[in-house]
């Protein structure tokens, strides 16, 4: 068993845990049973023809997979994977930017996107 | 570090050794680390959430030239966590509330202000009088264009970014350093990622991180300590946690790698997919003043309001409208009846329009957003209901 630290913004796909215990022998492999645990998350995390979306890293202990062997990084008992997302707040901005920024869109929508 | 220009003779008054005698006593910074603070000249980036914290106490330490960039006018919904401005000075330029309130504390600090939004026009002639850049800002746009204006012109950027509970920094273009894009070579998508206006974000959170930015920039001027030159530093805020993952500078990125294709500065609007002021979902769905609104709901016509906000929002305030979060809509659709006329609401339009054209897509034909949500409600129909 390995545990996938979630970030803040996925928890609500995840039963509000900040951490998740799954087994699998390598990063995909944990992801893919995170996938399995909570459906929802998949497509925050994939892209449609399924490949790790270009704004979130994943870290097996604090190595950057991209430098290891990526999702074919191995993972032994224990070791923590962690999901960093890309987050840009920092000033506040004014409230009339909602409509822009918006971020949930239905699962029935045309493009599911990514709803951090 | 070469990119200070420490070597610029500087002196020290009575009344500033006086003033920075707690840091005078330490060796790590001594006589002449405060004069090396006091040569030093860094530009913070925006003077909000993180700006705040880290330009009081860039000022405080005794940094002699601050630069402030921002063209923001300070909203009443700052104050929760932009602790440089006061309730007094809502209405007013957040760049001439932050001034007064750094002259306060210090009153050598030389402070120059560019009222502008940064830009890939501006961005490299402003960073030129500068030693180390500091971002506050709050959008991805501005995050790659400060990024590659620091790798650029060879100047560090000291990195500080939250969302909600969370925040993550670091130092980035150093010169053997990883930069942001070898982190993230691309952005999210427009309109995927919420911004704090959207996502909220507990006020203490930006203090905590721009405290240390603060300590980064000034560890930067010293040369002293470990600074966090390839390392991610996540601050989790529920947990307090930290946790620091390993960065490496990427061989292939485009602006620090070996073989750079980014040598100048580009259109970052387009780079985060972002043109003009065109609205990504939901935009041209059939609208509904909230006066309109109002003279039908007196007029006793069949209208029914569904609010597509969180339950944590409808606390806040309501129109009695019927509850089902727009993340929820997909699953309880069936709770509507596509017969009836529906006019959808969230805070300020953006979810409801969503909403709209997702309704739409499900064969709901009588649907409607009311423009401006409920805010535009609370202001313009019945103030007693509370803006937030």
């Amino acid at each position: 068993m390995s545990t996938i630290h979630i970030p803040t913004p996925l928890r609500q796909y995840v039963g509000k845990l900040s951490s998740v215990e799954v087994t699998g022998a390598t990063v995909g492999e944990a992801m893919t049973s995170l996938a399995a645990l909570y459906p929802d998350v998949r497509r925050h995390l994939y892209t449609e023809d399924g490949k790790l979306r270009s704004f979130v890293n994943l870290y097996v202990n604090d190595e950057d997979i991209r430098y290891l062997q990526k999702e074919e990084t191995a993972v032994k008992e224990g070791d923590n994977i962690s999901i960093v997302p890309s987050i840009a707040g920092g000033a506040g901005v004014s409230s009339t930017s909602e409509g822009s920024t918006a971020s949930v869109i239905p699962s029935g929508a045309r493009d599911p996107g990514f709803c951090l | 570090m070469a990119t200070l220009t420490t070597e610029i003779p500087v002196t020290l008054s009575k009344d500033e050794i006086l003033r920075y005698s707690r840091h005078l006593i330490m060796p790590e910074v001594g006589m002449e680390g405060q004069k090396k603070l006091k040569a030093a000249r860094v530009l913070c980036i925006g003077t909000g959430g993180l700006g705040s914290p880290l330009a009081l106490y860039l000022a405080a330490a005794g940094v002699g030239t601050l630069g402030l960039v921002d063209f923001d006018v300070v909203d009443y919904t700052n104050l929760q966590r932009q602790i440089i401005h006061s309730t007094a000075d809502v209405g007013r330029k957040k760049l001439d509330s932050a001034a007064e309130k750094l002259t306060a504390i210090n009153p050598f600090l030389n402070i120059k202000k560019f009222d502008t939004r940064l830009s890939s026009e501006n961005a490299l002639e402003i960073f030129r009088d500068f030693d180390i850049i500091a971002d506050g800002t709050d959008n991805f746009p501005t995050r790659y264009l400060v990024n590659d204006a620091c790798v650029l012109t060879g100047k560090p950027n000291v990195y500080g970014s939250i969302f909600r509970f969370e925040g993550q920094a670091s130092v980035f273009a150093t010169e053997d350093g990883p930069c942001y894009r070898c982190l993230y070579p691309e952005p999210p998508p427009p309109g995927l990622v919420p911004s704090c206006a959207e996502g909220g974000v507990l006020g203490i959170l930006p203090g905590l991180v721009g405290v240390m930015q603060a300590t980064e920039v000034i560890k930067l001027i010293l040369g002293a300590g470990e600074p966090l030159i390839g390392r991610l530093l996540l601050i989790d805020a529920l947990g307090m946690k930290f946790r620091e993952l390993k960065l490496r500078k990427n061989p292939d990125c485009p602006v620090c790698g070996t073989h750079p294709t980014l040598t100048k500065l580009i259109d970052y609007n387009e780079f985060c997919g972002i043109r003009g002021e065109e609205k990504p979902v939901g935009s041209g769905v059939p609208e509904i003043q909230v006066e309109e609104l109002k003279r039908r709901l007196d007029a006793k016509e069949d209208v029914f309001v569904l609010d597509v906000r969180e339950p944590h929002e409808y606390q806040i305030c309501n129109l009695g409208g019927h509850l089902i979060p727009l993340n929820d809509l997909p699953n309880r659709v069936h709770e509507l009846d596509s017969s009836r006329e529906i006019v959808v609401h969230c805070k300020m339009g953006g979810r409801s329009a969503k909403a709209v054209a997702f309704l739409q897509q499900s064969g709901f034909s009588k649907v409607h957003n009311l423009a401006g949500g409920i805010n535009a409600w609370a202001e313009r129909v019945d103030p007693k209901v509370p803006k937030y």
